[in-house]
């Protein structure tokens, strides 16, 4: 028997688990469209690969992952592809997101698959790749991308593999259910993980005592297979992940830390089923295990639901009574969410559709003045002193919101569930929360948009500068070409006669003396000479040949004796 | 010495006092030197918690002028994007009571908005490009600009400039990704009774009375 700690807090709701563990899981009709939204986990939307109008079959990949902590998803039956667009997905905002709708045919026809029976002898490479091609994220809550998760990396050894089939939420009884419908799959997925983390020391199945059919169904399997199935004591909210850990290991999870840097993974039970699916079957992630329950529906049971049926259909199938619901929450009445509409499609994280009637879930009782009473600091599992928060949430004192260490809080609704004066405190720190990541956000921006700025001025004081000196330059030379001319013009004076007189001298300084001019015209007197010549010559060619350039020539001719005699007539003159 | 000092002790006291201060003095003197502050750290501060749209409504050229300005004595509350958040944040880091939100500067706005250029109108003008404070329009003279609208700080300085008014400032939409939880109305509002509606019409004033 192993040892198990007590956690702090925790609140006993009425369970309300038997009324939906009474029928086996049932299975329903095929719906004629579904809806399978781009992003149902955390990390980065899927990319859609298909296109609308194509045929595909059931497990047919549609949309690829996009990036590490991604997943990729797959058609949950056969169909065709109707519509590639923003729909209400299941969030408590309300907000539309992508999704692709499938048209079924009907046919329900499989794509080619085929799984893998030695597992054992299998690299956990290859397993790892099976479960991330699969499209598997943890089925419990959060969607966190379980490929992601089981690699740690090799600096992170993993000694402890914790199987959550905790279940502590009130109404939710579909991990019960699959247990007792499907324990050998299970262990057979627990084996499967096994592998993949290398064999750690311990596997251990976390269980709360008011699940003995469950323990009962798991027991005949884990016989001599080194997993040991540890019973605590039913309280919520033990099936946090925190919490868990610290019942079964007795180690408290840092904050801001992850198990696996405790060298442990914890895996939901529902996780594990899907995980032999994909691995022994080679099935995708394309339904689960989901409660139907609460007074306003006739049937009350499990369901093996498609990935991407609509609620409403659902509803439709278990004789919904719209009059006595107070709302459709998806979840459980803890941490679950009120559904804006109820053609939001199920995810891979609906472990729960719970449509309560007015009398089972009242409407929300209009909120008191806190009391200071400190019931919820003696409910808080985490050890929080909520009604300080609650207060710098009203103030919206971030400071002191983060130094009480507001980002621990698990949001599970324990004080909340406690408080006498029904203060919704949860969505204060939801809230509150928000707001801290929005101004941390928009700090990130502010000091980008100042980084910018500064820049901005820079460059544009450069330009500035880069101007002003091309300004300067221009000025200095015209400075001097000013000078030049003022050295140069100061031996005439600056009267006009003074300016004259000192051109002529530029001029009579520029003629070169008598003998260079001689020389120069006697030098141009011969070369014409010779030129005539030549010229002359080429005429009487012209007219011997009688060519039709007699004329030119002639003129050319012509030309070059004018010339001869110009600079003929200038040496006589330059000799007087 | 020694004797003149063991028989005149107020001697020892006083070498003693000034040996002390010469060293003090000293050690005080290097610490100026060497742990001198750059700048001023006030205006830092201040300038931090402005919200950096560079926007220019509080008159000055962008928020480190306004934050030098506000370092040098000037009010708190002209800057609009901030809003009150900003001018609550200012008065705790100033110790100054919290004003409300000057008008005169405009009004706090409820959405972020980010500029967005109608692109088949634009003609070109670079006129946006010169106006924005944090180079996020992006174009060349006769070609189309367009904004980038992850580095805009919605300060609508672009749209005064642009001589074909083809510059919009959209409201910056919502997602799934930065939705956050609404805060719920405050506890003790109501008093029993409303609930039942046996009073009939909301009876806080009389509550607070």
């Amino acid at each position: 028997m192993n040892r198990t700690w007590v956690t702090p807090g925790g609140v006993h709701p009425p369970e309300n688990k038997h009324q939906s563990v009474t029928q086996q899981i049932g299975s329903l009709p095929i719906p004629d469209k579904l809806v399978i939204p781009l992003s149902q986990h955390i990390g980065a939307a899927a990319a859609a690969c298909v296109e609308v109008g194509q045929h595909v079959l059931k497990g047919q990949l549609i949309a690829e992952a996009a990036g590490v902590v991604s997943i990729p998803m797959h058609a949950p039956t056969s169909g065709t592809i109707s519509a590639i667009e923003h729909r209400p997905i299941a969030h408590a905002s309300g907000m539309l997101a992508p999704c692709i709708e499938i048209t079924s045919d009907g046919a329900d026809s499989w794509i080619e698959h085929q799984g893998i029976s030695d597992y054992e002898h299998t690299s956990p490479e290859k397993l790892l790749e099976i479960v991330a091609n699969a499209g598997i994220t943890g089925m419990g809550g959060a969607g966190f991308p379980s490929a992601v998760k089981l690699n740690p990396g090799r600096q992170r050894p993993i000694d402890t593999l914790i199987i959550n089939a905790t279940e502590c939420e009130p109404y939710i009884t579909a991990d019960d259910s699959a247990i007792r419908e499907r324990a050998g799959e299970i262990v057979d997925g627990i084996k499967i993980l096994s592998a993949i983390l290398g064999h750690p020391h311990n596997i251990l199945i976390g269980i709360e005592d008011n699940k003995p059919e469950a323990i009962a169904a798991l027991q005949p399997h884990v016989e001599s297979t080194g997993i040991s199935i540890v019973v605590f004591p039913t309280k919520y909210p033990s099936g946090g992940e925190k919490q868990l850990i610290y019942i079964l290991t007795g180690k408290e999870l840092p904050a801001g830390k992850l198990p696996a840097d405790l060298g442990m993974v914890c895996i939901n039970i529902g996780t594990t089923y899907a995980i032999k699916r994909a691995v022994i079957d080679g099935e995708p992630l394309i339904s689960r295990v989901t409660t139907v329950t609460g007074e306003a529906v006739g049937t009350q049971r499990n369901y093996d639901v498609l990935i991407g049926t609509p609620v409403s259909h659902l509803l439709a199938h278990n004789q919904f009574d719209q009059e006595r619901c107070s709302r459709v929450i998806m979840g459980g009445p803890m941490m679950g969410f009120s559904l804006p509409s109820a053609e939001v499609p199920v995810v891979k994280t609906t472990n729960c559709i719970l449509a309560p009637s007015y009398a089972e879930i009242p409407e929300d009782e209009p909120a008191q003045p806190c009391i200071r009473c400190g019931m919820c600091a003696e409910a808080c599992p985490v050890s929080l002193l909520p009604q300080q928060l609650f207060w710098y949430a009203q103030a919206q004192d971030h400071d002191r919101l983060e130094a009480h260490n507001l980002f621990d809080c698990i949001e599970c609704g324990a004080c909340s569930y406690v408080c006498p004066s029904n203060i919704p405190l949860v969505q204060y720190y939801r809230s509150a929360k928000g707001e801290i990541r929005q101004a941390h956000d928009e700090k990130i921006r502010s000091d980008h948009a100042r980084e910018r700025f500064e820049f901005h001025k820079a460059r544009i004081e450069q330009a500035e500068q880069e101007k002003e000196a091309k300004r300067a330059a221009r000025r200095e030379a015209a400075q001097q070409a000013k000078s030049a001319t003022a050295t140069n013009g100061s031996s005439g004076g600056s009267s006009a006669a003074d300016i004259i007189a000192a051109a002529q001298a530029r001029a009579a300084a520029k003629q070169a003396s008598p003998e260079d001019q001689r020389a120069k015209l006697e030098r141009t007197i011969a070369a014409t000479e010779q030129r005539l010549q030549l010229a002359e010559e080429k005429l009487a060619e012209a007219v011997a040949s009688n060519s039709d350039k007699q004329s030119v020539f002639s003129a050319a001719v012509e030309n070059t004796r004018q010339k001869l005699e110009q600079s003929k007539s200038k040496l006589a003159e330059l000799a007087e | 010495m020694i004797e003149l000092i063991s028989q005149h002790p107020i001697f020892a006291a006083l070498i003693a006092m000034v040996g002390l201060s010469i060293l003090f003095g000293g050690l005080l003197g290097y610490a100026a030197e060497k742990f001198k502050v750059e700048g001023d750290p006030i205006v830092e501060q201040i300038d931090e918690l402005l919200p950096q749209t560079q926007c220019g409504q509080c008159g000055f050229p962008g928020c480190r002028p306004y934050a030098q300005s506000i370092a040098d004595g000037d009010a708190i509350n002209k800057c609009p994007p901030g809003g009150q958040a900003t001018i609550n944040a200012l008065a705790n880091l100033l110790g100054v009571p919290a004003p409300e939100l000057d008008q005169e500067h405009g009004q706090e706005s409820e959405v972020k908005t980010v500029a967005y250029i109608r692109e088949d109108e634009c003609i070109g003008c670079t006129k946006c490009i010169q106006a924005c404070p944090v180079d996020a329009i992006l174009g060349a003279a006769k070609l189309m600009h367009t904004v980038i609208a992850d580095e805009c700080t919605g300060c609508d300085l672009c749209v005064e400039p642009c001589p074909v008014d083809c510059i919009d400032m959209l409201p910056v939409e919502e997602t799934i990704a930065d939705w956050k939880w609404s805060t719920p109305a405050k506890p003790g509002q109501m008093i029993a009774t409303d609930r039942r509606g046996e009073l009939g019409s909301n009876t806080v004033q009389e509550d607070a009375a």
